[in-house]
């Protein structure tokens, strides 16, 4: 077992305790600091992936963003969920049973393929520079870039719309 | 060096939390938690897949950098229907939300 190996098996435990947190905690602002420490996580696999750029926007946009605006919307809608009754649904059995399902089914899957063990080749000196031009070129993915700008400035308007206050009404 | 099924079963293991706490969980806050562990888990998918099949070409990368663009936008949408429909029922518990429902 190599050191890399190690550090993977670390840092798969650290994700999926974290993650088993996130969806189990009746505190929901633990549950949000615990996906944070999930999202850690992934973004250290993304290191072990080769693919650092990845790694700091994972840290940036999800932690940053993402997980400090679900904090935020924790604190504004706290009131009525704080810690008492119960957090999950009557329903969770049938829901354990079903994410088990899956999950036996995809490894099933996944040890039945059987994969390649090593990687096909390194990765280029010039990845994040590649990845860069791509995005840009007209021969690569201008299009798909532009339509996720689209989308994220259409989100930007849509969220402030939703949340408005009408104080006329 | 790191075998690929042991990212592709990693990846699975999140995705089975996510789902189960988007099926289980009452608070609406907490089921968008959810929906964020499966996509970080279908991202870790992508990433693999790309470095073990085709490090060459970016279009592994660029399928990871629009799932987050797709992602952040999810959130900032969803977090604002919550906090509009908290004004409303005083509450983010998904079983309260009935209006639509007969």
């Amino acid at each position: 077992m190599t050191a890399m190996q190690i550090i993977f098996l670390l840092t798969a435990i650290v994700t999926l305790v974290s993650a088993f947190r996130v969806v189990t905690t009746p505190n929901m602002v633990h549950a949000a600091l615990w996906l944070v420490a999930a999202l850690v996580g992934v973004a250290v696999l993304y290191v072990l992936l080769s693919a650092p750029f990845l790694a700091v926007a994972q840290v940036v946009i999800y932690i940053g963003a993402i997980a400090i605006l679900m904090l935020f919307v924790i604190m504004l809608t706290r009131r009525e969920m704080r810690d008492r009754g119960p957090q999950t649904g009557k329903q969770w059995p049938w829901a354990a049973v079903l994410a088990a399902l899956l999950f036996g089914g995809l490894v099933w899957m996944v040890q039945s393929v059987g994969l390649a063990a090593a990687p096909a080749a390194d990765v280029p000196e010039t990845a994040i520079a590649d990845l860069g031009k791509a995005l840009v070129s007209p021969n690569g993915f201008v299009i798909p870039f532009e339509v996720a700008s689209v989308l994220l400035l259409a989100a930007l308007i849509g969220a402030v719309y939703v949340a408005w206050t009408r104080r006329n009404s | 060096m790191i075998p690929l099924n042991w990212y592709l079963i990693l990846a699975a293991a999140l995705f089975a939390l996510g789902l189960f706490g988007v099926l289980s969980r009452r608070n609406a806050v907490a089921i968008l938690m959810g929906v964020e562990l499966m996509l970080n888990a279908v991202n870790i998918n992508l990433l693999a897949f790309w470095r073990y099949r085709a490090p060459v070409h970016s279009a592994g990368m660029v399928f990871a950098v629009i799932v987050f663009a797709v992602a952040a936008a999810e959130v900032a949408v969803g977090l604002a229907l919550f906090i509009a429909v908290y004004r409303r029922f005083n509450s983010v518990a998904a079983d309260e939300i009935n209006l639509l429902k007969w």
